[in-house]
């Protein structure tokens, strides 16, 4: 089954600034997928659009069939999970509890079933004793599992992280990959982190110029010297995916 | 207890010492006793109260001006002649603005903020407001975090401010803490949408306040409302 379909995406700033040039992409339910690319390809701008925060000149994207219109929109964003890069924009109300609720209840979730569903994604992040701290009280590395917590709350089809590993300590990084490794939901996650795709993602994409320019198994893109260059994206020394 | 059973009590406690006649010193002190057994009950250092309470401090201090300021009848204290209408003024001030402190500092200091901003929700508060007034709690420290790096960033690079003339610096610091705050605003904005926000804060606590919290809260503020009637009907 699919759980993302994208096909043809162009999206232009106000200004002209061509971002997206017909963005082609297909993700099956359960896959791992890393989006990869350097500043300014557009990645980002790509992912907004699947939630409709952004609206493409032209294309159409589809999550579980559904495709994206003003109408479905809603009930799109129910399906797709996504995780901001700074936590602190994620986070906006005064407790943990309330954060990880505020999806859920949007979606019309109250009382017991409200209370179990944050219950079950807290525990899911391993943050359930901090349901009733205020999120400025915790660690860089609990808020970005919190995060991660709100939008499993509203147990989405697929899971969007932007640059999940961003201002992590290593301790901090690990545990997220572990906890990402354990979530059964189906993954897209923008990153400069290669080692860190290649840890998580199965399958990783490239994009440049505002096109998917590579796409394929994470070793064998990683290990394509030559297109890597091409696309300003550098392992660090002594990286080797094929020797892992 | 839950906390709009308390936020009420404090408002209807507030409105019974504002309601109590100044020359009724007597009620004064009933209303005093009733908030020292409440910050007793709540098991406060009362040393703790009275320092939160220093907060008023400059409405005393206006006050403290009206013996001497007001007209009237004198009367002598000390070889200094003193207003009767500006004594009893000051100690209205005085007395009604204690009381009025002292409940409020009682009840912040026993409900978090968030509870507290559940208790303005129960009692049907714009939900509108109490989000604001969430939001400001959640983004203040992150907001104080940028001030503070911006400074260090300002003083890192030789900025040390004396002369008023030396203000343009800062001036640009405060707008660029501005755009940043809108942007950011901006992307809470999207984490909420995101997250299926339609424009109206979702009821996530359906926890209400029950009869007995209710009964147990409202007790103080009636019981200085009987004083008050008591006060008014006695000639």
């Amino acid at each position: 089954m699919t759980a993302l379909e994208v096909r043809d995406l162009r999206f232009s700033y106000p200004d002209g600034t061509e971002v997206l040039r017909g963005v082609d992409l297909e993700i099956g339910a359960g896959e791992r997928v890393a989006l990869l690319g350097p500043n300014g390809a557009g990645k980002t701008t790509f992912v907004l659009h699947l939630i409709g925060i952004l609206q493409a000149g032209s294309g159409t994207v589809a999550v579980d069939g559904i495709e994206l219109t003003d109408e479905s929109v809603r009930d799109v964003r129910a399906r797709v999970g996504f995780v901001f890069q700074d936590p602190d924009d994620q986070l906006f109300m005064p407790t943990v509890r309330q954060d990880v609720a505020f999806g859920p209840a949007n979606f019309g979730l109250r009382g017991e079933e409200l209370e179990a569903r944050v219950g079950e994604a807290l525990t899911m992040v391993g943050m359930g004793h901090a349901a009733d701290k205020a999120p400025h009280h915790l660690s860089g590395g609990e808020r970005r599992r919190v995060a991660i917590a709100t939008v499993l709350a509203m147990r989405p089809s697929i899971l969007i992280l932007d640059e999940p590993s961003s201002n992590l300590d290593p301790a901090g990084r690990r545990e997220l990959a572990e906890i990402l490794a354990g979530l059964d939901v189906t993954l897209l996650m923008v990153t400069h982190d290669l080692p860190y795709a290649f840890e998580i993602c199965e399958r990783s994409v490239v994009m440049a110029g505002g096109v998917i320019a590579a796409d394929g198994p994470t070793p064998d893109v990683l290990s394509d010297a030559a297109a890597m260059t091409r696309h300003r994206l550098e392992l660090p020394a002594g990286f080797h995916p094929h020797h892992l | 207890m839950a906390p709009e059973a308390k936020v009420a009590a404090l408002f209807v406690f507030v409105l019974g010492v504002v309601a109590t006649p100044r020359e009724a010193v007597w009620a004064f002190g009933i209303h005093a006793f009733l908030l020292l057994a409440v910050v007793t009950f709540a098991e406060l250092p009362v040393g703790f109260v009275l320092r939160r309470m220093t907060i008023e401090l400059p409405f005393i201090a206006f006050a403290l001006f009206l013996p001497f300021l007001g007209g009237g009848p004198e009367t002598e204290v000390l070889g200094v002649g003193l207003s009767m209408e500006g004594l009893w003024g000051a100690w209205n001030i005085f007395a009604k603005a204690t009381l009025g402190v002292g409940a409020s500092v009682t009840l912040v200091a026993t409900t978090e903020i968030p509870e507290l901003l559940h208790g303005f929700d129960r009692l049907r508060v714009p939900r509108l407001f109490t989000a604001i007034a969430g939001f400001m709690v959640r983004y203040i420290d992150v907001i104080a975090g940028e001030i503070q790096r911006t400074r260090t960033a300002m003083t890192a690079r030789g900025h040390d401010p004396r002369w008023l003339w030396q203000v343009g610096p800062l001036a640009t610091a405060a707008g660029a803490l501005f755009v940043r705050s809108y942007e950011r605003g901006e992307r809470v904005h999207q984490a909420m949408v995101a997250r299926g926000y339609d424009g109206r804060m979702p009821v996530i606590d359906e926890r209400r306040a029950t009869a007995l919290e209710w009964g147990s809260a409202l007790a103080i503020p009636l019981t200085a409302w009987m004083t008050v009637l008591l006060v008014l009907v006695t000639p």
